[in-house]
């Protein structure tokens, strides 16, 4: 409680300066005074995974294909977000860019710069694909860091289906571009001739891990981390005053998660860049 | 299929620790999520590759067009003032070089009209002082001529007065030529 009027003190003179400073101070405020109503009666009732479960968005009905779930609500956030900024950050179109069109066209180069360079100037027809890849996981990824938000990139259901579609696009794309040569991927020349049967088999196996390893490296990431992140919250909650040591991790460990969410994005991107240029270019 | 979901759709919503697992292995959940990622997916390609890409591709070349038009039309100028720098550096030579003509033949013309005036200015002198000797030469003349009256007279007084005969004009005469050449 004693925190609590701290903090509505400290509002005041930020509420001068910065009115976002004031608007984020508003709902850590807010977020406090829910906390200190919500009941933790039973003690360490830490339910980290719960933020995970898929739940329609009305009623408690089943989940069928159709159903609209949260997943549904924070993809069409995810959506509307890169809407607001690839078609409405752009819509001065200006020679000198606004902010936002600056941010948008920030995306774009940088995303076609990696398709370029790792790829090679032939895999620019896959540049709208890609970059839908890593917006759609960015968004997702920072959507997910709001409180209270749910982040479906953290399901191994959605990375496995993106893991698959970039496998499946790469496979033929591979055959189709190069026929059989597409094998040679497996058959490394440079290497001596009674050691290639080994290598191959090594390349085979590694070539179907990658869809696992892709889509389990994005959604472990986000679970891993939001699961720490309500661990601590958790833990905040039962503490009661003393909470200052977890909340403290948590802020901490937040700015870690952004990172992770970039980095992740990232790194999903331009593991898609490296399987299409082995596609393109099956040849060592 | 139903069922199931429905089954564990409740059990997910009565707390994890009843069902066990975690729910992104609840695999009833499954056919919903992908479902959605797939329209989700659909969307935001459709509209990178239909509306975004394009416009900001669009934008990126008119900038680039923009900025070496820039460069183009600064060269331009740089060339044109590059240009008008040596018209200007040319009509200063130019200038100068006329300069240089116009001081030469002006100091030409004063030199050719001196020495004409020096020469005629020479020839009047000439001209003065042939006449002046002339006269001069006339004045010594007239100067012996009344001379040799004012000796004759003179020696015909000194001579009469010493007490000797008149002397006659002839002898006088003779007498005082012979003196006036020694």
């Amino acid at each position: 409680m004693a925190s609590d009027v701290a903090n509505s003190d400290q509002n005041k003179p930020a509420s001068k300066g910065k009115p976002i400073a004031f608007v984020l101070l508003a709902i850590a405020a807010v977020l406090f005074i829910l906390g200190l109503l919500d009941d933790y009666e039973g003690g360490f009732a830490i339910h980290p995974m719960d933020q995970f479960i898929v739940s329609p968005l009305f009623g408690d009905g089943p989940v069928h294909w159709y159903t609209p779930t949260n997943v549904t609500m924070w993809m069409a956030l995810c959506i509307l977000s890169i809407v607001a900024l690839m078609v409405m950050g752009t819509g001065g179109r200006a020679i000198v860019p606004s902010r936002g069109q600056s941010i948008a066209e920030l995306v774009y180069g940088f995303v076609r710069k990696m398709v370029e360079d790792v790829a090679g100037k032939d895999a620019l027809p896959f540049f709208p694909y890609v970059l839908a890849l890593f917006m759609f996981i960015l968004f997702s990824n920072l959507l997910g860091l709001i409180p209270m938000s749910f982040t479906t990139t953290s399901h191994i259901a959605v990375t496995a289906i993106l893991a698959a579609a970039v496998f499946l696009t790469v496979t033929v794309v591979g055959f189709v571009k190069n026929g059989t040569a597409f094998l040679g991927l497996f058959w490394v020349t440079s290497a001596p001739l009674a050691l290639r049967p080994v290598l191959a088999v090594i390349e085979l196996i590694s070539y179907f891990v990658r869809p696992v390893s892709h889509s389990i490296r994005l959604a472990g990431n986000l679970m891993a981390g939001h699961a720490v992140l309500k661990v601590f919250a958790g833990f905040a909650g039962a503490m009661g005053a003393a909470a200052f040591a977890p909340i403290f991790g948590v802020v901490a460990i937040y700015g870690l998660e952004v990172l992770v969410s970039v980095i992740q994005a990232y790194v999903f991107t331009i593991l898609t860049c490296v399987y299409l240029k082995d596609a393109l270019h099956p040849h060592h | 299929m139903a069922d199931t979901a429905y089954n564990s759709g409740n059990a997910a919503q009565g707390g994890e620790a009843a069902s066990g697992g975690i729910p992104q292995l609840d695999f009833s959940t499954f056919p919903n999520q992908i479902f959605w990622l797939v329209v989700s997916l659909a969307v935001v390609y459709l509209v990178l590759s239909r509306v975004a890409l394009p416009r900001i591709a669009a934008v990126l070349a008119d900038r680039q067009g923009a900025i070496s038009k820039d460069i183009a039309a600064a060269e331009e100028l740089k060339a044109k003032a590059l240009a008008a720098e040596e018209a200007y550096n040319q009509a200063l030579a130019d200038a100068r070089a006329q300069a240089q003509d116009i001081i030469a033949q002006t100091r030409g013309e004063i030199a050719a009209e001196l020495a004409d005036a020096t020469a005629k200015a020479d020839a009047q002198i000439a001209a003065k002082a042939k006449e002046s000797e002339a006269r001069i030469a006339e004045i010594r003349a007239g100067a012996v001529k009344n001379i040799e009256a004012v000796a004759k007279d003179a020696t015909a007084e000194l001579v009469t007065a010493l007490g000797g005969p008149k002397p006659d004009a002839k002898t006088l005469k003779a007498a005082i030529a012979e003196r006036m050449k020694g």
